[in-house]
Protein backbone atom coordinates (compact mmCIF):
# COMPACT_ATOMS: atom_id res chain seq x y z
CA UNK A 1 0.00 0.00 0.00
CA UNK A 2 2.96 2.36 0.71
CA UNK A 3 4.20 1.89 -3.04
CA UNK A 4 -0.03 2.65 -4.12
CA UNK A 5 0.78 5.98 -2.19
CA UNK A 6 3.94 6.67 -3.42
CA UNK A 7 2.30 6.19 -7.43
CA UNK A 8 -0.70 8.09 -6.48
CA UNK A 9 1.66 10.95 -5.52
CA UNK A 10 3.36 10.62 -8.68
CA UNK A 11 -0.29 10.43 -10.59
CA UNK A 12 -0.97 13.94 -8.76
CA UNK A 13 2.28 15.59 -10.14
CA UNK A 14 1.65 15.17 -13.30
CA UNK A 15 -2.04 15.16 -13.35
CA UNK A 16 -3.55 17.79 -16.26
CA UNK A 17 -4.85 20.72 -15.33
CA UNK A 18 -8.07 19.55 -13.73
CA UNK A 19 -6.65 18.94 -10.12
CA UNK A 20 -5.08 22.65 -10.18
CA UNK A 21 -8.66 23.91 -11.34
CA UNK A 22 -9.99 22.08 -8.17
CA UNK A 23 -7.27 23.11 -5.46
CA UNK A 24 -8.11 26.51 -7.14
CA UNK A 25 -11.86 26.33 -6.65
CA UNK A 26 -11.45 25.37 -3.17
CA UNK A 27 -9.48 28.70 -2.14
CA UNK A 28 -11.50 30.11 -4.25
CA UNK A 29 -14.98 29.06 -2.26
CA UNK A 30 -13.23 28.98 1.20
CA UNK A 31 -11.71 31.73 0.72
CA UNK A 32 -14.58 33.96 0.17
CA UNK A 33 -16.74 32.95 2.99
CA UNK A 34 -14.32 33.29 5.32
CA UNK A 35 -13.55 36.85 4.17
CA UNK A 36 -16.96 37.51 4.53
CA UNK A 37 -17.78 36.04 7.57
CA UNK A 38 -14.52 38.04 8.84
CA UNK A 39 -15.82 41.03 7.96
CA UNK A 40 -19.35 40.33 9.42
CA UNK A 41 -18.09 38.36 12.04
CA UNK A 42 -14.95 40.38 14.06
CA UNK A 43 -17.23 43.42 14.44
CA UNK A 44 -20.12 41.39 15.91
CA UNK A 45 -17.84 39.58 18.07
CA UNK A 46 -16.28 42.47 19.14
CA UNK A 47 -19.65 43.99 20.01
CA UNK A 48 -20.58 40.97 21.49
CA UNK A 49 -17.23 40.44 23.79
CA UNK A 50 -17.27 44.68 25.12
CA UNK A 51 -21.18 43.80 26.39
CA UNK A 52 -21.85 43.01 29.95
CA UNK A 53 -21.43 38.98 30.45
CA UNK A 54 -25.36 39.01 31.98
CA UNK A 55 -26.70 40.98 29.42
CA UNK A 56 -25.82 38.85 26.57
CA UNK A 57 -25.73 35.27 27.96
CA UNK A 58 -28.35 34.10 25.99
CA UNK A 59 -26.89 35.27 22.42
CA UNK A 60 -23.67 33.96 23.42
CA UNK A 61 -25.18 30.58 24.13
CA UNK A 62 -26.73 30.76 20.71
CA UNK A 63 -23.73 31.72 18.92
CA UNK A 64 -21.65 28.66 21.09
CA UNK A 65 -24.26 26.29 19.80
CA UNK A 66 -24.59 27.77 16.01
CA UNK A 67 -20.53 27.08 15.57
CA UNK A 68 -21.57 23.03 16.73
CA UNK A 69 -24.25 23.24 13.52
CA UNK A 70 -23.45 20.72 11.37
CA UNK A 71 -22.45 21.70 7.80
CA UNK A 72 -25.09 19.10 6.16
CA UNK A 73 -27.60 21.08 7.87
CA UNK A 74 -26.21 24.29 6.99
CA UNK A 75 -26.29 22.63 3.40
CA UNK A 76 -30.08 21.80 3.46
CA UNK A 77 -30.80 25.36 5.30
CA UNK A 78 -29.01 27.22 2.02
CA UNK A 79 -30.52 24.85 -0.32
CA UNK A 80 -33.73 25.43 1.08
CA UNK A 81 -33.39 28.92 0.29
CA UNK A 82 -31.90 28.45 -3.07
CA UNK A 83 -33.94 26.06 -4.89
CA UNK A 84 -36.37 27.03 -7.77
CA UNK A 85 -39.48 26.69 -5.20
CA UNK A 86 -37.19 28.42 -2.68
CA UNK A 87 -37.31 32.04 -1.49
CA UNK A 88 -34.22 33.01 -3.64
CA UNK A 89 -34.97 30.74 -6.27
CA UNK A 90 -35.17 33.04 -8.96
CA UNK A 91 -31.50 33.85 -8.69
CA UNK A 92 -30.55 30.58 -9.77
CA UNK A 93 -28.04 30.00 -7.20
CA UNK A 94 -28.29 26.78 -7.16
CA UNK A 95 -25.13 24.36 -8.09
CA UNK A 96 -22.84 27.27 -8.40
CA UNK A 97 -19.90 28.53 -6.79
CA UNK A 98 -21.85 31.22 -5.13
CA UNK A 99 -24.66 28.82 -3.10
CA UNK A 100 -21.31 27.15 -1.49
CA UNK A 101 -19.70 30.61 -0.20
CA UNK A 102 -23.06 31.36 1.21
CA UNK A 103 -23.22 27.45 2.97
CA UNK A 104 -19.64 28.23 3.95
CA UNK A 105 -20.31 31.66 5.52
CA UNK A 106 -23.07 30.16 7.25
CA UNK A 107 -20.61 28.20 9.47
CA UNK A 108 -17.71 30.02 9.43
CA UNK A 109 -19.51 33.20 10.51
CA UNK A 110 -20.47 31.53 14.36
CA UNK A 111 -16.91 30.49 14.67
CA UNK A 112 -15.61 33.61 13.89
CA UNK A 113 -18.10 35.51 16.13
CA UNK A 114 -18.06 33.16 19.06
CA UNK A 115 -14.13 33.32 19.31
CA UNK A 116 -13.69 37.20 18.25
CA UNK A 117 -15.68 37.63 21.44
CA UNK A 118 -14.16 35.12 23.71
CA UNK A 119 -10.70 36.80 22.75
CA UNK A 120 -11.93 40.65 22.92
CA UNK A 121 -13.48 39.81 26.45
CA UNK A 122 -10.75 38.34 27.86
CA UNK A 123 -7.93 41.12 26.13
CA UNK A 124 -10.33 43.93 26.16
CA UNK A 125 -11.39 44.38 29.77
CA UNK A 126 -8.19 46.31 31.01
CA UNK A 127 -7.31 47.87 27.89
CA UNK A 128 -11.06 49.40 27.99
CA UNK A 129 -10.87 50.43 31.62
CA UNK A 130 -7.72 52.17 31.23
CA UNK A 131 -8.50 54.00 28.31
CA UNK A 132 -11.67 55.20 29.58
CA UNK A 133 -10.57 56.83 32.50
CA UNK A 134 -7.76 58.15 30.07
CA UNK A 135 -10.69 60.23 28.45
CA UNK A 136 -10.06 58.60 24.88
CA UNK A 137 -12.69 58.46 22.60
CA UNK A 138 -14.83 55.57 21.20
CA UNK A 139 -13.35 54.69 17.82
CA UNK A 140 -9.82 54.79 19.25
CA UNK A 141 -11.17 51.83 21.89
CA UNK A 142 -12.51 49.95 19.88
CA UNK A 143 -9.00 49.86 17.65
CA UNK A 144 -7.22 49.61 20.72
CA UNK A 145 -9.01 46.65 21.51
CA UNK A 146 -9.21 44.49 18.22
CA UNK A 147 -5.44 45.08 18.29
CA UNK A 148 -4.89 43.87 21.51
CA UNK A 149 -7.22 40.55 20.61
CA UNK A 150 -5.78 40.44 17.17
CA UNK A 151 -3.86 36.97 18.01
CA UNK A 152 -6.92 35.66 19.10
CA UNK A 153 -8.85 37.02 16.51
CA UNK A 154 -6.70 35.73 13.90
CA UNK A 155 -7.30 32.20 15.40
CA UNK A 156 -11.26 32.50 15.16
CA UNK A 157 -10.19 33.01 10.96
CA UNK A 158 -8.37 30.22 11.03
CA UNK A 159 -10.14 28.48 12.78
CA UNK A 160 -13.02 29.15 10.55
CA UNK A 161 -11.47 28.40 7.52
CA UNK A 162 -10.38 24.73 8.88
CA UNK A 163 -13.51 23.82 9.75
CA UNK A 164 -15.12 25.17 5.72
CA UNK A 165 -12.31 23.98 3.99
CA UNK A 166 -12.29 20.55 5.51
CA UNK A 167 -16.39 20.26 5.31
CA UNK A 168 -18.17 17.98 2.48
CA UNK A 169 -21.71 18.05 3.31
CA UNK A 170 -22.71 21.46 2.64
CA UNK A 171 -20.66 21.86 -0.50
CA UNK A 172 -21.69 18.50 -1.56
CA UNK A 173 -25.51 19.27 -1.67
CA UNK A 174 -25.64 23.01 -2.27
CA UNK A 175 -23.02 22.76 -4.91
CA UNK A 176 -23.18 19.05 -6.46
CA UNK A 177 -19.92 18.23 -7.23
CA UNK A 178 -20.26 19.12 -11.19
CA UNK A 179 -16.60 18.42 -12.92
CA UNK A 180 -15.16 21.79 -14.16
CA UNK A 181 -17.52 23.94 -12.16
CA UNK A 182 -18.39 23.19 -8.48
CA UNK A 183 -16.57 20.72 -7.60
CA UNK A 184 -13.46 21.12 -4.76
CA UNK A 185 -11.44 18.95 -2.76
CA UNK A 186 -13.69 17.27 -0.07
CA UNK A 187 -15.69 16.38 -2.78
CA UNK A 188 -13.45 15.01 -5.12
CA UNK A 189 -12.13 13.04 -2.33
CA UNK A 190 -15.83 11.69 -1.67
CA UNK A 191 -16.42 10.80 -4.94
CA UNK A 192 -12.93 9.06 -5.49
CA UNK A 193 -13.50 6.68 -2.39
CA UNK A 194 -16.76 5.89 -3.58
CA UNK A 195 -15.24 4.58 -6.82
CA UNK A 196 -12.55 2.82 -4.53
CA UNK A 197 -9.38 4.73 -5.65
CA UNK A 198 -8.50 4.76 -2.19
CA UNK A 199 -4.49 5.49 -2.59
CA UNK A 200 -5.62 8.70 -5.06
CA UNK A 201 -8.39 9.76 -2.61
CA UNK A 202 -5.44 9.66 0.45
CA UNK A 203 -3.24 11.73 -1.77
CA UNK A 204 -5.54 14.39 -2.16
CA UNK A 205 -5.97 14.31 1.68
CA UNK A 206 -2.71 15.02 2.19
CA UNK A 207 -3.20 18.00 -0.77
CA UNK A 208 -5.59 19.47 1.13
CA UNK A 209 -3.67 19.77 3.86
CA UNK A 210 -0.75 21.42 2.51
CA UNK A 211 -3.20 24.17 0.87
CA UNK A 212 -4.28 24.31 4.51
CA UNK A 213 -0.75 24.79 6.36
CA UNK A 214 0.20 27.61 3.71
CA UNK A 215 -3.34 29.22 4.15
CA UNK A 216 -1.80 28.98 7.95
CA UNK A 217 1.91 30.21 7.61
CA UNK A 218 0.60 33.09 5.46
CA UNK A 219 -1.57 34.40 8.05
CA UNK A 220 1.04 33.69 10.78
CA UNK A 221 3.54 35.59 8.69
CA UNK A 222 0.79 38.64 8.51
CA UNK A 223 0.35 38.47 12.48
CA UNK A 224 4.03 38.51 13.04
CA UNK A 225 4.76 41.25 10.44
CA UNK A 226 2.44 43.27 12.28
CA UNK A 227 3.74 42.22 16.16
CA UNK A 228 7.15 43.46 15.12
CA UNK A 229 5.93 47.19 15.66
CA UNK A 230 5.51 47.26 18.73
CA UNK A 231 7.40 44.03 20.34
CA UNK B 1 10.04 24.95 12.89
CA UNK B 2 7.53 23.76 15.58
CA UNK B 3 5.20 23.64 12.77
CA UNK B 4 7.29 21.83 10.36
CA UNK B 5 7.95 19.20 12.89
CA UNK B 6 4.16 19.10 13.38
CA UNK B 7 3.00 18.57 9.98
CA UNK B 8 6.43 15.86 10.00
CA UNK B 9 4.60 13.75 12.41
CA UNK B 10 1.17 13.70 11.02
CA UNK B 11 3.04 12.59 7.52
CA UNK B 12 4.84 9.81 9.56
CA UNK B 13 1.64 8.79 11.36
CA UNK B 14 0.16 8.57 8.22
CA UNK B 15 3.17 6.47 6.64
CA UNK B 16 3.07 3.96 9.47
CA UNK B 17 -0.59 3.70 9.11
CA UNK B 18 0.32 2.80 5.49
CA UNK B 19 3.02 0.12 5.78
CA UNK B 20 0.76 -1.12 8.58
CA UNK B 21 -1.78 -2.12 6.18
CA UNK B 22 0.77 -3.35 3.58
CA UNK B 23 1.95 -6.30 5.62
CA UNK B 24 -1.28 -8.39 5.10
CA UNK B 25 -0.33 -8.92 1.85
CA UNK B 26 2.06 -10.98 3.20
CA UNK B 27 -0.89 -13.52 4.33
CA UNK B 28 -1.64 -14.58 1.01
CA UNK B 29 -1.24 -17.85 -0.96
CA UNK B 30 -2.66 -20.89 1.32
CA UNK B 31 -6.99 -21.42 2.13
CA UNK B 32 -6.25 -23.11 5.16
CA UNK B 33 -9.00 -22.15 7.39
CA UNK B 34 -12.29 -20.63 5.76
CA UNK B 35 -13.26 -18.20 8.92
CA UNK B 36 -16.71 -19.47 10.86
CA UNK B 37 -18.83 -21.86 10.18
CA UNK B 38 -22.07 -20.41 10.23
CA UNK B 39 -24.43 -23.60 9.97
CA UNK B 40 -27.27 -23.68 11.69
CA UNK B 41 -26.61 -25.82 14.84
CA UNK B 42 -23.87 -23.19 15.83
CA UNK B 43 -26.19 -21.04 18.10
CA UNK B 44 -23.98 -17.81 17.92
CA UNK B 45 -25.25 -16.11 14.84
CA UNK B 46 -22.41 -16.21 11.77
CA UNK B 47 -21.30 -12.99 10.84
CA UNK B 48 -21.43 -12.22 6.97
CA UNK B 49 -20.46 -9.00 5.09
CA UNK B 50 -22.02 -8.49 1.63
CA UNK B 51 -20.98 -5.22 -0.35
CA UNK B 52 -23.65 -3.95 -2.39
CA UNK B 53 -24.78 -0.43 -4.45
CA UNK B 54 -26.14 2.33 -2.93
CA UNK B 55 -29.08 2.07 -5.54
CA UNK B 56 -30.15 -1.90 -4.51
CA UNK B 57 -29.48 -1.05 -0.76
CA UNK B 58 -31.94 1.92 -0.86
CA UNK B 59 -34.75 0.25 -2.69
CA UNK B 60 -35.48 -1.07 0.47
CA UNK B 61 -35.08 -5.08 -0.95
CA UNK B 62 -32.65 -6.32 1.18
CA UNK B 63 -33.85 -4.86 4.01
CA UNK B 64 -37.34 -7.61 2.79
CA UNK B 65 -35.01 -9.90 1.49
CA UNK B 66 -32.25 -11.00 3.97
CA UNK B 67 -34.49 -11.57 6.96
CA UNK B 68 -35.74 -15.28 5.36
CA UNK B 69 -32.29 -15.84 4.52
CA UNK B 70 -30.83 -14.97 8.58
CA UNK B 71 -33.55 -17.06 10.09
CA UNK B 72 -33.10 -20.03 7.67
CA UNK B 73 -29.09 -20.13 8.67
CA UNK B 74 -28.82 -18.16 12.14
CA UNK B 75 -27.10 -15.69 10.25
CA UNK B 76 -26.41 -11.78 10.74
CA UNK B 77 -25.72 -10.02 6.98
CA UNK B 78 -24.24 -6.86 7.61
CA UNK B 79 -24.94 -4.96 4.37
CA UNK B 80 -22.15 -1.96 3.60
CA UNK B 81 -23.82 -0.05 0.36
CA UNK B 82 -21.08 1.81 -1.40
CA UNK B 83 -20.66 2.72 -5.16
CA UNK B 84 -20.33 0.00 -7.76
CA UNK B 85 -16.42 1.08 -7.61
CA UNK B 86 -15.87 0.84 -4.27
CA UNK B 87 -17.82 -2.20 -3.28
CA UNK B 88 -16.00 -4.49 -5.76
CA UNK B 89 -12.33 -3.10 -4.24
CA UNK B 90 -13.68 -3.43 -0.72
CA UNK B 91 -14.83 -7.26 -2.22
CA UNK B 92 -11.02 -7.69 -3.71
CA UNK B 93 -8.97 -6.60 -0.77
CA UNK B 94 -10.81 -9.01 1.44
CA UNK B 95 -13.09 -6.73 3.57
CA UNK B 96 -16.23 -8.29 2.72
CA UNK B 97 -17.36 -11.86 2.30
CA UNK B 98 -19.89 -11.52 -0.45
CA UNK B 99 -20.96 -8.74 -2.85
CA UNK B 100 -23.88 -7.91 -5.19
CA UNK B 101 -23.90 -5.28 -8.12
CA UNK B 102 -24.92 -4.81 -11.21
CA UNK B 103 -22.30 -3.88 -13.56
CA UNK B 104 -22.14 -7.60 -15.52
CA UNK B 105 -18.46 -7.17 -17.64
CA UNK B 106 -16.62 -5.59 -14.92
CA UNK B 107 -17.78 -8.42 -12.70
CA UNK B 108 -16.82 -11.15 -14.90
CA UNK B 109 -13.66 -9.11 -15.39
CA UNK B 110 -12.86 -9.81 -11.59
CA UNK B 111 -14.12 -13.65 -11.24
CA UNK B 112 -11.73 -13.82 -14.77
CA UNK B 113 -8.78 -12.65 -12.66
CA UNK B 114 -9.21 -14.31 -9.59
CA UNK B 115 -11.12 -12.16 -7.12
CA UNK B 116 -14.38 -13.61 -6.93
CA UNK B 117 -15.57 -16.81 -7.50
CA UNK B 118 -18.97 -18.78 -8.06
CA UNK B 119 -20.92 -15.52 -10.08
CA UNK B 120 -24.27 -16.17 -10.95
CA UNK B 121 -27.34 -14.17 -12.01
CA UNK B 122 -29.27 -12.86 -9.45
CA UNK B 123 -32.41 -10.57 -11.06
CA UNK B 124 -32.53 -7.68 -13.09
CA UNK B 125 -34.17 -4.25 -13.12
CA UNK B 126 -34.56 -1.70 -15.53
CA UNK B 127 -33.07 1.97 -16.19
CA UNK B 128 -35.77 4.86 -17.53
CA UNK B 129 -34.75 8.17 -19.05
CA UNK B 130 -36.63 10.65 -17.19
CA UNK B 131 -36.74 14.51 -17.85
CA UNK B 132 -39.17 17.51 -17.59
CA UNK B 133 -42.86 16.89 -18.15
CA UNK B 134 -42.93 19.39 -20.90
CA UNK B 135 -40.22 17.22 -22.82
CA UNK B 136 -38.10 19.99 -24.47
CA UNK B 137 -36.05 17.46 -26.34
CA UNK B 138 -39.24 15.79 -27.87
CA UNK B 139 -37.93 12.55 -26.15
CA UNK B 140 -41.29 10.81 -25.73
CA UNK B 141 -41.31 10.12 -29.46
CA UNK B 142 -38.44 8.11 -29.49
CA UNK B 143 -38.56 4.93 -31.33
CA UNK B 144 -35.69 3.69 -29.25
CA UNK B 145 -32.98 4.65 -26.40
CA UNK B 146 -30.15 5.52 -29.71
CA UNK B 147 -32.71 8.26 -30.87
CA UNK B 148 -34.07 9.44 -27.56
CA UNK B 149 -30.37 9.96 -26.30
CA UNK B 150 -29.43 11.43 -29.85
CA UNK B 151 -32.43 13.87 -29.41
CA UNK B 152 -31.15 14.94 -25.73
CA UNK B 153 -27.91 15.67 -26.91
CA UNK B 154 -28.96 17.59 -30.10
CA UNK B 155 -31.73 20.01 -28.23
CA UNK B 156 -28.79 21.18 -26.45
CA UNK B 157 -31.47 21.01 -22.73
CA UNK B 158 -28.86 19.34 -19.92
CA UNK B 159 -28.37 15.56 -19.27
CA UNK B 160 -26.98 15.14 -15.48
CA UNK B 161 -24.54 12.48 -15.27
CA UNK B 162 -23.72 10.52 -12.16
CA UNK B 163 -20.16 10.37 -13.30
CA UNK B 164 -19.36 8.26 -10.12
CA UNK B 165 -18.17 5.06 -11.85
CA UNK B 166 -21.27 3.27 -10.38
CA UNK B 167 -23.49 1.10 -12.40
CA UNK B 168 -25.42 3.72 -13.35
CA UNK B 169 -22.81 5.57 -14.53
CA UNK B 170 -21.38 2.85 -16.88
CA UNK B 171 -24.64 2.28 -18.23
CA UNK B 172 -24.81 5.73 -19.07
CA UNK B 173 -21.80 5.77 -21.05
CA UNK B 174 -22.65 2.27 -22.46
CA UNK B 175 -25.62 3.96 -24.19
CA UNK B 176 -23.53 6.74 -25.28
CA UNK B 177 -21.65 4.74 -26.59
CA UNK B 178 -24.39 3.22 -28.49
CA UNK B 179 -26.34 5.69 -29.43
CA UNK B 180 -23.23 7.62 -31.33
CA UNK B 181 -23.22 11.04 -30.09
CA UNK B 182 -20.67 12.78 -28.02
CA UNK B 183 -21.50 13.07 -24.72
CA UNK B 184 -19.80 16.45 -24.28
CA UNK B 185 -20.61 20.06 -24.06
CA UNK B 186 -21.98 22.76 -21.59
CA UNK B 187 -25.03 20.33 -21.75
CA UNK B 188 -23.80 17.47 -20.64
CA UNK B 189 -23.26 18.42 -16.41
CA UNK B 190 -21.00 15.38 -14.92
CA UNK B 191 -22.07 15.34 -11.14
CA UNK B 192 -20.22 13.01 -8.87
CA UNK B 193 -23.17 12.00 -6.46
CA UNK B 194 -25.60 9.41 -6.37
CA UNK B 195 -28.61 8.68 -7.76
CA UNK B 196 -31.44 10.88 -5.51
CA UNK B 197 -28.90 13.86 -5.30
CA UNK B 198 -28.70 13.36 -9.24
CA UNK B 199 -32.72 13.25 -9.12
CA UNK B 200 -32.87 16.06 -7.49
CA UNK B 201 -30.40 18.13 -9.65
CA UNK B 202 -32.25 17.22 -12.80
CA UNK B 203 -35.40 18.41 -11.44
CA UNK B 204 -33.91 21.30 -10.13
CA UNK B 205 -32.08 22.10 -13.42
CA UNK B 206 -34.90 20.75 -15.72
CA UNK B 207 -32.81 17.91 -17.37
CA UNK B 208 -32.69 14.64 -18.22
CA UNK B 209 -30.68 11.73 -16.85
CA UNK B 210 -30.90 7.92 -16.37
CA UNK B 211 -31.94 6.34 -13.39
CA UNK B 212 -32.78 2.98 -12.34
CA UNK B 213 -36.86 2.53 -11.83
CA UNK B 214 -36.58 1.56 -8.11
CA UNK B 215 -35.08 4.96 -7.19
CA UNK B 216 -37.06 6.99 -9.25
CA UNK B 217 -40.36 5.69 -7.96
CA UNK B 218 -39.21 6.00 -4.39
CA UNK B 219 -38.30 10.02 -4.72
CA UNK B 220 -41.45 10.36 -7.88
CA UNK B 221 -43.70 11.75 -5.11
CA UNK B 222 -40.86 14.64 -4.83
CA UNK B 223 -40.25 15.17 -7.89
CA UNK B 224 -41.87 16.90 -11.28
CA UNK B 225 -39.64 14.65 -13.18
CA UNK B 226 -41.45 12.23 -15.56
CA UNK B 227 -40.39 9.25 -17.27
CA UNK B 228 -39.47 10.23 -20.91
CA UNK B 229 -38.37 6.81 -22.39
CA UNK B 230 -38.36 3.10 -20.90
CA UNK B 231 -38.90 -0.51 -22.02
CA UNK B 232 -35.71 -0.42 -24.69
CA UNK B 233 -33.88 -4.34 -24.22
CA UNK B 234 -30.41 -2.38 -23.77
CA UNK B 235 -31.67 -0.49 -20.40
CA UNK B 236 -32.11 -3.94 -18.65
CA UNK B 237 -29.81 -3.79 -15.74
CA UNK B 238 -28.18 -7.52 -14.62
CA UNK B 239 -27.71 -7.91 -11.09
CA UNK B 240 -25.06 -10.76 -9.91
CA UNK B 241 -23.95 -12.39 -6.69
CA UNK B 242 -20.80 -13.40 -6.42
CA UNK B 243 -18.02 -14.55 -3.40
CA UNK B 244 -14.87 -13.10 -2.83
CA UNK B 245 -11.93 -15.45 -3.74
CA UNK B 246 -11.13 -17.36 -0.49
CA UNK B 247 -7.87 -18.60 -1.90
CA UNK B 248 -6.72 -14.42 -1.52
CA UNK B 249 -8.24 -14.32 1.76
CA UNK B 250 -8.39 -16.90 4.10
CA UNK B 251 -10.43 -14.43 6.66
CA UNK B 252 -13.39 -14.32 4.08
CA UNK B 253 -16.86 -16.19 5.48
CA UNK B 254 -16.97 -18.33 1.96
CA UNK B 255 -19.08 -21.02 3.58
CA UNK B 256 -21.36 -17.80 4.58
CA UNK B 257 -21.02 -16.26 1.15
CA UNK B 258 -21.92 -19.67 -0.51
CA UNK B 259 -25.00 -20.07 1.75
CA UNK B 260 -26.24 -16.44 0.81
CA UNK B 261 -25.31 -17.34 -2.98
CA UNK B 262 -27.33 -20.38 -3.22
CA UNK B 263 -30.36 -18.75 -1.59
CA UNK B 264 -30.63 -16.07 -3.66
CA UNK B 265 -30.21 -18.66 -6.40
CA UNK B 266 -33.07 -21.02 -5.09
CA UNK B 267 -36.71 -20.88 -5.85
CA UNK B 268 -37.19 -19.35 -2.31
CA UNK B 269 -34.97 -16.84 -3.29
CA UNK B 270 -36.58 -16.13 -6.71
CA UNK B 271 -40.22 -16.18 -5.72
CA UNK B 272 -39.61 -13.48 -2.76
CA UNK B 273 -37.59 -11.23 -4.99
CA UNK B 274 -40.24 -11.49 -7.63
CA UNK B 275 -43.22 -10.67 -5.18
CA UNK B 276 -41.03 -7.49 -3.48
CA UNK B 277 -43.74 -4.68 -5.02
CA UNK B 278 -43.07 -1.89 -3.08
CA UNK B 279 -44.50 0.64 -5.20
CA UNK B 280 -47.13 -1.52 -6.52
CA UNK B 281 -44.97 -3.25 -9.67
CA UNK B 282 -42.46 -6.11 -9.92
CA UNK B 283 -39.35 -3.87 -9.47
CA UNK B 284 -36.65 -6.83 -9.77
CA UNK B 285 -37.51 -9.59 -12.08
CA UNK B 286 -35.31 -12.93 -11.07
CA UNK B 287 -33.49 -14.61 -13.44
CA UNK B 288 -31.01 -17.07 -11.72
CA UNK B 289 -30.61 -20.39 -13.83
Amino acid sequence: MLLEFWDAIKLLSNLDSGLAEIVLLTIYVSGSAVLLAALLGIPAGTWLGMQKQGKVKGLTRLVYTLMGLPPVVGGLIIYLLIRRQGLLGTFGFLYTPTAMIMAQFLLATPIVIGMTSVAVRSKGKNIHETLVSLGARKGLILRSIIWEARYGILGAVIAGFGRVVAEVGAVMMVGGNIEGKTRVMTTTIVLETRKGNFDFALALGLILLIVSFIFNVILYQIQQGGASDDE
Amino acid sequence: MKRFLSILMVFLMLVTFATGCGTTDGDNGDAGDNGDNGDAVVEEPGRLILVTTTSTYDSGLLDYLLPFFEEEHNYEVDVVSLGTGAALEQGQNGDADVALVHAKATELEMVEAGHFVDRIDVMYNDFVVVGPAEDPAGVKESADIKEAFAKIAESGSEFISRGDDSGTHKKELELWTLSEVANEGDWYVNAGVGMGDTLVMADEKLGYTLTDRATYLSMAETLELEIVFEGDESLFNQYGIMAVNPENWPDVNYDGAKLLIEFMGSEEGQNLISEFKPYGDTLFFPNAE
